[in-house]
């Protein structure tokens, strides 16, 4: 049913018909409403979940990682420090491979504090085993949460995912956004079935260390399984798309793409002012084309390469830096990657850091500076304050 | 062998790692002048003294430490006495 | 009452030979029994007993992160709940996971009364990283971060009052044991996993390697700490002390010359005014339990 809605309401909507038996979270702008709605629903019994109140996020992924453990379905939801506090943990679920599933409203680390919206948050745990889909818009956001699921849970995975969305662009808005009904998701999503778990009939020990003849191997496994989360999140994308007619199968999705001579790569929210920018170039007869990322972790390098194979210039939006890396952003250092040898030319611009407005017009002004042969560099800088 | 997702394993492995290679010194028990208290059972940190049906208490060579624990409590004079180890 | 005979830990550990945790996780799991659910942290136990595939526990085991056992021990219960289960959760760790690094999850943990019972094996330091200190570290022990040296008689500051703290946050039941006597140790396990709500065991376990003494004389230092009163045996039901081992005292000096962690209060020169400082926190300990038994 389409309803005019807050992105946090759809998502904890989403995760409702998630039916997750256990949710532990921690309060942190602009992630609260999730958790606040999450609240209200087991307070007025219209979710039967074990809702733990943590004191910090640290706890609060660490309780989902020993729920998880137990044979339950869980979910966790954070931004920025929240996430940060919860480094350690994070590495740790994924290495137990535990199917923990995290939604993230995207907000800038501090120094200096910052509440607004960038990626540095989630793009800080690229290696961590996580899954990252991220979300352009609110209904993106509410279905990936479905697909996550599916995804993180298959016997043949076992990852955690990461939904990204953007903190307050998308967390705060309201939208219409189509939420399935119960039945909908219960037919596409099914219960929980542990691969694995802690049970006095059946005793295992979960968490051993591994000694150097064993520690390689365990990470390789994580990277297959990886891997194959490549193909699986296609295929609960198709299974998606014929329930609820929305495909998200696609892990790169190209928007006026076909004759392009420049295109753009950029994650999440910033995707739409994008497609908005390039109708307007469009107009004025330039061959402009946007690719999305919708899954960074696992990386679909070989989707873009083949997305991009017949343009000849490549703008990166990075709403995160490396920093130490010259001008680089963790997609833009990826994408050249992806893309090395291809003779393809790729410059990165780090834009919208802690809430920074990008436009239409800085949309094209990237365009012009990326055609110019000029990238690699900080979009947007305030040079009077310099 | 096959990895076991998430380093997770069950139980009955340890038993693979004999640590009676370590001892130095051994634990020999004197039958005749146990008093079947069972102290040296209950606190062996390895748990390796059990009791047989003719109630003998008998520690487990392949994974005794040689720790001397059981013979410093045990209450009956010489009925564990700890000998030099011959390898 | 749990069958106390089972063997639920596994000889092939590789704890040294005499290791108190060692003998404490043995008798722990007898007291708790097979339906129990162990949440470890890292540290000695967990090292010396899950080397992978090699583990030593015979129930339900897990290790996440050195700090987050009570956590962790949090969403094993609510899970548990959820699904109608009714094994016990047991959290194991070691005093430097409880007194320092983990209070904020065990805080949190007993605030929100989760069915959980946490037993810390108080080896008093971090014995896993090489004998470092922690808050549970004795007054003048000499450790890898609180040496003693020309100006310096160890570790300055004295022990945490973990139970006590637990106790403040409403735990209906806190007690403290010790490997020297075992049959209590593990009548206290069987009660605090009986009891609903968080409790919590603090349990003296004497470590040969980091303490400095031959691991045949593990119990016999264990006993001597109770009988100088440097280390108290008692049950607190709902934050009243409802009982504590008595004994006749003997002077402190017994336990603290058999340990090289306390060599440097004998050798070069006897250090009368410090060994004095030790001998009152014992004094003081026997007046708050009144564990004295007049002769
Ligand atoms: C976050 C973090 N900091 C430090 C360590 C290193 N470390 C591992 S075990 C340990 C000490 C454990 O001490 P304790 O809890 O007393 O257990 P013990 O080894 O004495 O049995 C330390 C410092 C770690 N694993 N994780
Ligand atoms: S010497 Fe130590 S390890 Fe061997 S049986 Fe006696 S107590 Fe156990
Ligand atoms: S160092 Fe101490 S606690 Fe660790 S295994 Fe050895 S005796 Fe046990
Ligand atoms: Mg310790």
């Amino acid at each position: 049913m389409l309803k005019i809605t807050e992105g946090s309401h759809a998502v904890a909507e989403a995760v409702k018909f998630c039916r997750p038996e256990v949710i532990a979270a921690y309060p942190i702008t602009p992630q609260t409403h999730i958790v606040e709605a999450l609240a209200e629903m087991v307070a007025n019994c219209e979710l039967d979940s074990e809702y733990i109140c943590v004191e910090s996020e640290f706890s609060a992924l660490s309780a989902c990682l020993g729920a998880s453990a137990a044979g339950s379905r869980v979910y966790s939801a954070t931004s920025s420090q929240g996430l940060a506090l919860m480094f350690e943990v994070c590495f740790n679920v994924a290495g137990m491979r535990l199917p923990v599933v995290m939604s993230i409203a995207n907000r800038s680390l501090g120094a200096p504090l910052s509440i607004w919206n960038d990626q540095q948050d989630s793009i800080s745990l690229r290696d961590s085993g996580w899954m990252q889909v991220y979300a352009e818009d609110n209904q993106e956001a509410t279905d990936l949460h479905f697909i996550a699921y599916k995804v993180a849970e298959d016997h043949d995975i076992l990852l955690p995912a990461f939904v990204c969305f953007d903190g307050f662009i998308l967390s705060h808005t309201y939208e219409p956004v189509d939420v399935p009904a119960q039945e909908e998701v219960d037919a596409y999503l099914p219960s929980f079935k542990p691969y694995q778990r802690l049970d006095a009939a059946d005793p295992i020990s979960m968490g051993m260390y591994a000694t150097p003849d064993y520690y390689m191997e365990f990470r390789y496994e994580i990277s297959r399984a990886m891997e194959r989360a490549k193909e699986a999140l296609k295929r609960a994308g198709r299974e998606f798309d014929e329930e609820f007619g929305r495909d998200y199968s696609a892990p790169v999705e190209g928007y006026r793409l076909e004759d392009a001579d420049t295109a753009i790569v950029a994650l999440g929210s910033i995707c739409g002012t994008v497609k908005d920018a390039i109708d307007e170039m469009r107009g004025s007869g330039r061959k402009v084309g946007l690719l999305k990322i919708r899954s960074f972790r696992p990386f679909p390098d070989k989707e873009i390469l083949k997305a991009l194979d017949d343009v000849s210039t490549v703008a990166v939006l990075d709403k995160n830096v490396s920093l130490g890396s010259g001008a680089g952003g963790a997609l833009g250092l990826e994408v050249k990657d992806a893309l090395y040898g291809s003779g393809i030319e790729v410059k990165d611009y780090i834009t919208g850091l802690g809430g920074r407005d990008v436009r239409k017009r800085d949309i094209a002004n990237i365009t012009d500076l990326a055609e110019s042969g000029k990238g690699d560099m900080y979009y947007g800088l305030r040079e009077e304050v310099l | 062998m096959v990895l076991n997702i998430g380093c997770a394993a069950r139980p009955g492995k340890a038993g693979d790692n004999k640590t009676g290679s370590w001892r130095v010194f051994k634990p020999v028990f004197n039958q005749e002048l146990c008093k079947k208290c069972g102290l040296c059972a209950l606190l062996c940190p390895e748990g390796c003294v059990t009791v047989n049906d003719e109630e003998e208490y008998i520690p487990d060579y392949d994974y005794c430490k040689g720790c001397g624990l059981c013979a410093e409590e045990c209450p009956a004079d010489g009925a564990i006495d700890m000998v030099q180890e011959e390898k | 009452m749990v069958d106390k005979s089972l063997e639920l830990f596994d000889p092939g550990h590789r704890a040294c030979g005499g290791c108190g945790p060692a003998l404490a996780a043995r008798l722990i799991l007898k007291g708790a029994g097979r339906e129990t659910i162990v949440v470890s942290s890292t540290g000695c136990m967990e090292v010396f007993s899950t080397p992978y595939p090699e583990t030593a526990w015979r129930v339900p085991w897990i290790h996440s992160l050195f700090e987050n056992a009570s956590a962790v021990a949090s969403g094993v219960e609510a899970s548990l709940k959820k699904q109608g289960r009714s094994e016990k959760v047991v959290c194991i760790c070691g005093d430097g996971a409880t007194f320092d690094i983990g209070i904020l999850c065990i805080s949190g943990a007993f605030e929100r009364g989760h069915d959980i019972t946490y037993i810390c094996y108080d080896n008093e330091a971090y014995m896993n990283t090489g004998i470092q200190r922690s808050a549970a570290t004795p007054y003048d022990a000499s450790t890898t971060t609180s040496p003693a040296g020309a100006c310096s008689f160890g570790n300055k500051l004295p022990k945490k009052d973990m139970p006590g703290i637990l106790a403040a946050h409403g735990a209906p039941y806190v007690a403290t044991a010790s490997i020297a006597y075992p049959a209590d140790l593990m009548q206290k396990v069987e009660r605090a996993v009986n009891t609903p709500g968080p409790c919590y065991l603090q349990v003296h376990t004497p470590c040969c390697t980091g303490w400095g003494f031959d691991g045949s004389k593990t119990i016999g230092l264990s006993k001597l700490a109770i009988e100088t009163g440097l280390w108290v045996n008692f049950e607190m039901v709902d934050g009243e002390v409802t009982k504590a081992k008595k004994v006749v005292r003997k002077p402190v000096e017994d336990y603290l010359k058999m340990q090289k962690r306390f060599r440097h209060l004998f050798k070069p020169v006897l250090q009368k005014d410090e060994i004095a400082k030790i001998q009152a926190i014992a004094d003081s300990n026997a007046e708050k339990y009144g564990i004295d038994i007049r002769v």
